[in-house]
């Protein structure tokens, strides 16, 4: 197997009394989609915080292409080629759409010009917002907060997209639209983690799911596989199913 | 006649506390900053400026453009060493650095130039005193018309970077959320290191005017401060277009007020800010908007 684009090894963070990650190991290959899956408080937004360096992990290293970047800030991960969405979108709501992807496509992407301008309307168009480029943020919904969210950190060309909840609150045609997306994506060769609660939309998209309760990671491998296994029915699933 | 006069009089002294109250409102748009040595930092610039055209004797307006590299540097070196580290420790700590930076700021300039009053007035040339009189009543100085001028300038500029370029929508986009924007890639750190030299850039230029048009001394910072924040809060925090109308606002009220009685002009000023203070109460906008 190719060497992983992003690879997390015995990462752990701690929270006070709390080891919110209790040594996580985790791969992203280019052009695959990794789900996650687990409780609340099993440390999904955790980790996804400390592979996009919003949090520094208490010990374990990250590295992106070989390149450890445990230590870089967000800003530089991102320039790197590693963005995300947050699970409650933070638009810049003073600004217009376009105007949030452009400069998304300009700090993180180190696009100028004309290059930025082109990628930001491709973008848009891919996420559904072309039409709504001149409006400010401030005005959108949540689906179309949920779409920029995901426009922005598509304009910096990421190697490695982390989303977190996206699919929360969207109709199954919506759903199908997103799963249709991020297929698109990793066709392209980016690297999709997936955190997500609604394990039916994660199983239509994802190689390979990965569990996790608290702090660890409890199960990995194919999808299906791994929705079988009686740990993850048990810390999941409430042992249903 | 003399009310025409008086709030045309009122405008050009109001894009003076524009011009003024232009960093404070940067600071505070973007990183949410009261810097209370603000006025101390327009003096200090005023000083720099007062240096070069006694050192070579060169026009004021020339000095100042030499001096304001300086102020810049001075600028970004006060946000990595000072401000950075204030604002790690919650919204009180940057109020209490800034408050201390205006006593050592007053402090320095008392022991290098003295508590004796200065002046640029002499070395910025005929700008100083040129006007037209217009009708018997009506006059327009020079003086006033430049400095309206280069407010009108220096907002309208400010509203072009914030709207059109790229560091532009970086500085908006930290000052919406910093923490967002960092995952957009943007290094929050650079961004409001370039705000501070903005400001300081924007104080200096404000010291520039106070020293043209009258005098100062190493202690005129607070009084300056008092115009500039009331200035800023008239417009709306944060908002700079805001800060311009603010200005001028409360200039015209400063020169209206003198017509009532010339004891009463400062006093017209706060009266304003207290009842724009009491309309707004609880509904300030804490947003760096855009045009």
């Amino acid at each position: 197997m190719e060497a992983a684009v992003l690879a997390a090894v015995d990462v752990r963070k701690r929270f006070g009394a709390l080891a919110v990650l209790d040594g996580v190991n985790l791969s992203l290959h280019g052009g695959e989609v990794v789900g996650v899956v687990g409780p609340n408080g099993a440390g999904k937004t955790t980790l996804l915080n400390v592979l996009s360096g919003s949090l520094t992990p208490d010990s374990g290293s990250i590295t992106l292409r070989d390149r450890d970047i445990t230590r870089k800030s967000a800003a530089e991960r991102c320039k790197l080629g590693v963005a995300r969405t947050h699970q409650v979108p933070r638009p810049f709501v003073g600004m217009t759409v376009f105007e949030n992807v452009l400069v998304a496509a300009t700090a993180g992407g180190g696009k100028r010009g004309a290059d930025a301008y082109e990628l930001c309307v491709r973008v848009l168009e891919q996420c559904g917002l072309a039409h709504l480029a001149n409006r400010r943020a401030e005005g959108l919904g949540l689906l179309q907060r949920k779409r920029l969210e995901l426009a922005r950190a598509l304009a910096v060309e990421p190697a490695v997209l982390l989303l977190d909840e996206i699919g929360g609150g969207l109709t199954d045609a919506e759903s199908a639209a997103l799963v249709e997306m991020v297929a698109g994506l990793r066709d392209r060769g980016i690297a999709v983690l997936w955190i997500e609660h609604i394990v039916h939309v994660l199983m239509q998209v994802v190689g390979r799911l990965v569990c996790m309760d608290a702090g660890r990671v409890i199960a990995e491998g194919p999808p299906s596989t791994v929705v079988a296994q009686a740990a993850v029915i048990d810390a999941y699933l409430g042992g249903k199913a | 006649m003399t009310i025409v006069n008086a709030v045309l009089q009122g405008i050009f002294l109001g894009a003076f506390y524009a011009v003024l109250a232009c960093g404070l409102s940067i600071m505070f748009g973007v990183m949410r900053i009261i810097n209370l040595a603000h006025g101390d930092l327009a003096v200090l610039g005023a000083y720099a400026t007062f240096v070069i055209v006694e050192q070579t004797g060169a026009s004021a307006l020339i000095a100042f453009v030499v001096s304001l590299p300086l102020m810049i540097v001075l600028g970004y070196v006060l946000q990595l060493t000072v401000l950075e580290r204030s604002l790690k420790a919650g919204i009180l700590t940057p109020l209490l650095a800034t408050f201390g930076l205006s006593i050592v700021v007053q402090n320095l300039l008392q022991l290098a130039f003295s508590p004796d009053v200065r002046s640029l007035g002499g070395s910025a040339g005929t700008i100083t005193t040129a006007s037209w009189q217009v009708t018997s009543g009506l006059s327009v100085s020079a003086l006033g018309l430049l400095v309206l001028l280069v407010a009108v300038l220096l907002f309208g500029g400010l509203q072009l970077f914030l709207s059109r370029t790229r560091v532009g929508w970086m500085m908006r986009a930290t000052a919406e959320d910093a923490d967002a924007a960092e995952l957009v890639g943007i290094d929050s750190r650079a961004v409001y290191a370039r705000a501070t030299a903005l400001a300081v850039a924007t104080a200096a230029l404000g010291g520039l005017f106070l020293g043209i048009r009258s005098v100062f001394d190493p202690v005129s910072g607070p009084t300056q401060l008092i115009f500039a924040f009331e200035a800023v809060v008239i417009g709306g925090m944060g908002s700079l277009r805001g800060t311009l109308l603010g200005g001028i606002a409360l200039g015209v009220a400063q020169t209206v007020g003198a017509q009532i009685h010339p004891q009463f002009a400062v006093m017209a000023g706060h009266l304003l800010f207290l009842a724009v203070l009491i309309v707004r109460f609880g509904g300030a906008r804490l947003r760096l908007r855009p045009v």
